[in-house]
């Protein structure tokens, strides 16, 4: 069975929705302190997919998902590359995907790891911001958002304004490691509020490293995985009954965790 | 070594922007541009200046940031520096980060290493000295914190702006004294008032006990022949303080001998359980942190709503972070501890445009917060407590009125999730048993917070004490709960557990040793912020996140190990006994030995009469309208009724991915009345959640106020598809001086609802709290005496049990073609309504509830959302049927046309009046054609009729003479039901 390890401690507070949308596509997901993980740190090779879920590490004290990349840096860096060497699947989401980047984890461009260039900086507003927001998918080589053009999840972060050099961002481009667009309509969102939530440069919500298995994404998709916690499911509830359609009990974010879990199996993660 | 690391942004800073924006808004628009730097000051024994560098790389990220290390960041332009920090002592919490990522990395060689965060802002521009000062008190709180201010000319002089190490320095040997109590009764009142006498002459703040009490105590140690110390002195004022003891509720009251708490409230759900029977919904009511109903064969939900009203007023981020993060430790401390599921909140400001300030004192000095400030401070203070916690808060409003001004309202509640078995035991059962370690876990103890309890028993006035402001750490107390809830509990590692907040471990530890009937406490083992503390304040302190936790012998070290490995510090401080004594011991000497009967049961009850509270009421006088779109927007415009979405939208309502009906609704993103979660996933149940009130109607009938609460609380959980049986109910008072027997005869007539109204819908309330002194006394700017208090007003909050999500209704109009519906009946009950306050009148005829029809009505309309066949359902509240089918629109992005004259009403001639009465049970449903039949048989036999329907068009209303009186596009009520606080 493909095995996912959640991390959590000192303020994620994603853990346990996470790892039931891993549960519900079919894995074996356990909660690990970091503390455990860092007194045991060979645990990690019993995992296929390892996921820094959303919360508020250290508080985002002295910036976003940064306190917790130093810890994980001082005290796992070596057991980290080897997972992640090991061709196995990494996600972060929201403060993960603030972890991730501090760690520099991403973009990992020549397959190399470790060095920021990626940030993720206060939103435009200076405010938290929790809503529901329209992604274009754009990453073929992304294993997670195979299949996915576009889906709606929510955000809920008060540090998400994707930022990068112009030098890094072309890159990002021309190695289709850019994931996810922030959307309106048919269209990106082209920085307006609040399709782009956060101002983020060129609207970008996620991005994969060059292998497409780690990937980092500022929405939720284990908010999504759902019918009824979609923010329209009422009313798509008032259409389906009157066109006697049942009512589905899943939604779009559970295929992120599928793919993911489908991935790790067919390639014995 | 003590230096500064300075971080600053290389190119935009968001928070720079807004910074700029709102010292704009303060009026200094020839500020042009504004620079930040987050400062990192360090002392450090062990580190050396060739460290700084790394240290420096670790504090900042290197894509947005730069930093200098040992000398001040310096740009280009600036006029004025103005750096903000915290002042000794005050939490800070990305201080305490830092220095632990600085240990991660140093490891030894960073021992002893402090590290204390503050902010520079460099203001640009042709400024005053005087500017600058105005601009910095606004943007700091000088209770907290502290504000340093250089022109450029003196920065360069002195090289930057120096280092300033914010540490505690206390000179005292901590030792208890004694007080004596052999005093004349007015010098008793005086020590009452305003506490114990220190050597050099000051007061230690007030002990808020009364000369009744201050002569049992008298009594007490007389028979004891000693005079009582300090600490014991303490000890009692806080375990009887009206804010622990709510000795108002507990007196007797004219007729009700057992007060109105037994012989009403608490006599309303016992009688209501006896009824329902088996159906009984409680399972634990008014003896824990929280109350607690059955959610199914595995869990139960607990809820509990607080308030901060005074800290909030001196601090209002403080004080409200605190509220949230203290009310989520009243679910971690009910039964074996619940796990924080969901937040509430509910805020009352006056109008945050008023600019006029109160002070407190005379000469115009030392002013109140504007109610701006309150507002932007509470709002922000919910917002990082419950987003940095990770309990979504779905579920809140904001209320105005003037007479919030003075101090504002801070209503903050919790849900909690508990397994009804924890290791095999009925989960809300816990006793400490005599032998078990007391482990006090979390935070350290500081001065903040010490007579907190006291001070929230008085006026706030200008001797209102600074320590009772807290901050809160809602990261130390996340791994405290994930700690706890998520691991301990389960082990089964303690016996018992309860929170420290009111009163602080005197409280906490005390109430404890009741289950056992003693405890013995080493007051030197707490762990403090600081050295140097009072025996006295270290055991009243109210320094939050924490918790005491009675855990067996055998299995301390397993617990302390356990919450070491989570970063949590976990102590033992004494032991619980079962000799009948609360003994606190200092370095070895008693300090403290009183009986446990006298310190819980000692307080001699008080015996309250009423007055009745008259007034001169007449009928309002209100021109008919000539524009009812102009009305109607401007009724959209009103500051309690117009959209809160930045509120809503700031708070993530999404994580632990249980919501359900949102906050916001519909495509247009209207605030709801009452919002649904899941907060078991692989369960198909929800928990429904509303509250409300009606403070202006006490302008006329307080008990017609409670009536409508408790019916609105109820009828907002019904229209989403609650059973009444399912839901239960929380009482919060928030009166205002109630030692006037006017106030008391208000209060008595509001319980007197209370009961009267939960025994007929038979919904019990399961959990309650007040808070009697919400008084502002001080004085206006021309030096003359102020005394503001609030309306006397109760919160009802109410949570319900859905047993299909998936049948849950939302407000927001569906479908084009939808057929409309208004359920009850609509009367001329203007009087304390909104529409009646846009025409600065009041009039006479409050809402009435008629319980027994409105319990049909639900019943029925209960059925059809049962059976599918609710398209919309929306309570009509504030601003009445007009507002409400607007609310509906707008959230829809849909029209609708609608006769007035088809609305069931009785005694109304007005388009105005029917459009705008507020009279209560009435909800608007909408209905697909294909259901009508089926709607409308359900239905029978209530008052409700067809008024129209819903369409793709505008928002039509033909009035009761048959012309046309509104035609107004939707988008045009969405903006003018989103203009009046866009802009925050």
């Amino acid at each position: 069975m493909v095995k996912a390890l959640v991390l959590t401690g000192y303020g994620v507070n994603c853990d346990d929705e996470t790892a039931f949308a891993f549960r519900k596509s079919g894995a074996e997901a356990s909660i690990v302190h970091v503390n455990d993980l860092i007194a045991k740190p060979s645990m990690l090779k019993d995992f296929g997919i390892l996921v820094f879920p959303g919360g508020f590490s250290y508080g985002d004290d002295s910036g976003s998902g940064n306190a917790l990349a130093n810890k994980i840096r001082n005290k796992l860096w070596e057991p980290l590359m080897e997972f992640v060497d090991s061709k196995k699947l990494v996600i972060g989401i929201c403060n993960g995907f603030q972890v991730i980047s501090n760690l520099g984890l991403l973009p990992g461009f020549e397959g190399k790891y470790g060095e920021r260039t990626v940030a993720l900086a206060h939103n435009d507003s200076a405010r938290y911001e929790c809503r529901w927001v329209s992604l274009k998918g754009f990453s073929k080589k992304c294993v997670f958002t195979r299949g996915i053009d576009e889906i709606r999840l929510p955000v809920a972060h008060g540090e998400g304004k994707f930022t990068a050099s112009d030098e890094v961002f072309a890159k990002l481009v021309e190695n289709d490691q850019i994931v996810f667009r922030y959307a309106e309509g048919n269209d990106v969102a082209k920085g307006e509020f609040p399709f782009n939530p956060n101002g983020s440069m060129d609207d970008v919500a996620g991005i994969c490293d060059l292998s497409g298995r780690i990937l980092g994404l500022m929405p939720h998709p284990e908010r999504n995985i759902f019918f009824t916690q979609q923010a329209d499911w009422p009313l798509q509830k008032e259409i389906l009954k009157r066109s006697k359609k049942p009512l589905p009990k899943e939604s779009a974010g559970l295929k992120i965790f599928r793919n993911a879990v489908d991935f790790a199996k067919e390639n014995g993660l | 070594m003590e230096t500064r690391i300075e971080v600053f942004y290389q190119k935009n800073d968001a928070r720079a922007q807004i910074r700029l924006e709102s010292i704009h808004s303060m009026g200094f628009s020839a500020v042009s541009s504004l620079k930040l730097a987050d400062v990192y000051t360090f002392s450090s024994p062990g580190l050396e200046e060739s460290d700084l560098q790394k240290c420096g790389e670790l504090l900042s990220n290197p894509v947005l940031q730069n930093f200098i290390a040992g000398k001040p960041f310096v740009p280009s332009e600036f006029d004025y520096a103005i750096e903000i920090g915290f002042l000794p002592g005050v939490t800070d919490n990305v201080g305490n980060t830092a220095a632990e990522t600085i240990h991660d990395f140093f490891g030894e060689k960073a021992n002893g290493t402090r590290v204390f965060n503050s902010q520079v802002l460099f203001l640009k521009g042709n400024i005053s000295e005087e500017d600058a000062e105005t601009i910095a008190n606004n943007l700091a709180n000088s209770l907290i914190e502290r504000i340093q201010i250089k022109s450029r000319a003196e920065f360069e002089k002195d090289g930057g702006m120096g280092v300033v190490v914010p540490l505690v320095k206390l000179d005292e040997t901590p030792k208890a004294g004694e007080v004596s109590l052999d005093l004349s009764d007015e010098k008793l009142v005086e020590l009452g008032k305003r506490g114990i006498e220190n050597e050099d002459g000051t007061r230690r703040g007030p002990l808020a006990l009364d000369l009744d009490s201050l002569n049992v105590i008298k009594n007490y140690f007389g028979e004891l022949e000693r005079s009582p110390t300090d600490i014991e002195l303490e000890s009692l004022a806080q375990t009887w303080s009206e804010h622990c003891k709510h000795t108002i509720f507990a007196a007797e009251l004219d007729e009700i001998k057992d007060g109105l708490y037994k012989g009403r409230i608490k006599a309303a759900t016992n009688q209501i359980r006896k009824e329902m029977g088996e159906n009984d919904l409680c399972a634990s009511v008014f003896s824990d942190n929280s109350g607690a109903v059955f959610f199914n064969d595995e869990f139960l939900v607990s809820d509990k709503v607080e308030t901060h009203n005074s800290p909030s007023a001196l601090d209002p981020f403080g004080g409200a972070i605190t509220g949230i993060v203290g009310v989520n430790r009243d679910a971690m401390g009910f039964g074996m501890a619940a796990k924080p599921a969901v937040n509430r909140y509910g805020f009352c400001f006056a109008d945050p445009k008023d600019k006029k300030l109160l002070y407190r004192a005379k000469n115009a000095q030392n002013p109140i917060l504007s109610p701006e400030r309150m507002m932007l401070g509470v709002i922000d203070g919910v917002n990082v407590g419950g987003n940095c916690s990770g309990i979504p808060t779905p579920q809140g409003f904001m209320y105005f009125d003037e007479r919030y001004k003075g101090k504002p309202l801070v209503f903050v509640g919790t849900v909690g999730l508990i397994p009804r078995k924890v290791n095999g035991k009925n989960s809300v059962e816990k006793a400490a048993k005599p032998g078990d370690a007391v482990i006090m876990v979390g935070n350290r103890v500081g001065k903040d917070g010490v007579h907190g309890a006291t001070f929230s028993s008085e006026a706030l006035s200008e001797g209102s004490p600074a320590t009772a402001v807290q901050i809160g750490d809602p990261i130390t107390q996340k791994k405290m709960s994930d700690a706890i809830v998520k691991e301990a509990r389960d082990l089964g590692l303690y016996n018992s557990i309860t929170d420290n907040g009111a009163g602080g471990l005197s409280c906490s530890v005390a109430e404890m040793a009741k289950e056992c009937d003693g405890c013995i406490v080493d007051l030197e083992k707490v762990p403090l912020k600081y050295p140097g503390m009072q025996p006295w304040e270290i055991w009243v302190s109210e320094s939050q996140e924490r918790m005491t936790l009675s855990v067996p012998q055998e299995k301390v070290k397993q617990f302390i190990d356990l919450m070491d490995s989570r970063g949590v510090e976990a102590t033992v401080i004494g032991e619980f006994t079962d000799s009948g004594k609360c003994v606190v011991r200092f370095n070895g000497k008693t300090i403290v030995e009183l009986d446990q009967d006298f310190l819980h049961d000692g307080l001699p009850k008080k015996i309250l009469r009423t007055k009745e509270f008259a007034r001169e009421l007449k009928d309002a006088s209100v021109e008919m309208p000539s524009d009812y779109n102009a009305e109607l927007e401007a009724m959209l415009l009103r500051l309690n009724i117009c959209s809160k979405e930045f509120v809503s939208s700031q708070y993530d309502y999404e994580v632990q991915a249980s919501s359900v009906l949102k906050p916001l609704q519909g495509k247009g993103n209207v605030n709801a009345d009452a919002s649904v979660v899941r907060p078991v996933l692989d369960s198909g149940k929800g928990v429904s959640l509303s509250q409300a009130l009606y403070p202006k109607y006490g302008d006329i009938s307080i008990y017609d106020m409670a009536a409508s609460a408790i019916d609105s609380a109820i009828k907002n959980l019904v229209a989403v598809g609650t059973k009444i049986e399912k839901i239960a109910l929380l009482d919060n008072f928030c009166w205002c001086s109630s030692d006037e027997p006017e106030r008391l005869g208000q209060l008595k007539q509001a319980v007197q609802a209370c009961f009267d109204y939960a025994v007929t819908y038979k919904v019990p309330f399961v959990s309650g709290k007040d808070s009697m002194f919400n008084d502002f006394k001080g004085f206006d700017e021309n030096s003359n005496p102020v005394k503001v208090s609030v309306p006397p007003t109760l919160l009802i909050s109410s949570f319900g049990i859905m047993e299909n999500i998936e049948n849950a209704v939302s407000m927001d109009a569906k479908i084009a073609g939808d057929l409309i519906y208004v359920l009850g009946i609509t009367k001329n009950e203007l009087g304390a309504s909104e529409y009646f306050a846009s025409k600065g009148e009041i009039g006479k005829n409050v809402p009435k509830v008629d319980a027994k029809k409105a319990i049909a009505l639900y019943n029925a309309l209960l059925e059809a959302i049962e059976q599918g066949i609710v398209a919309s359902a929306q309570p009509v509240g504030l601003g009445g049927f007009g507002v409400a089918l607007a609310k509906k629109c707008i959230a829809g992005g849909l029209g609708a046309k609608v006769e007035l004259g088809k609305v069931p009403s009785e005694g109304i001639d007005r388009n105005d009046f029917l459009l705008f009465s507020e009279s209560q049970s009435r909800i608007i449903v909408t209905v697909a054609p294909e259901n009508a039949e089926q709607f409308e048989k359900l239905l029978e036999g209530n008052d409700f009729a067809r008024v129209g329907e819903i369409t793709g068009g505008n928002l039509e209303l033909i009035g009761l003479n048959g012309e046309k009186i509104v035609d107004s596009k939707i988008e045009a009520l969405n903006e003018a039901y989103r203009k009046t606080l866009r802009g925050y």
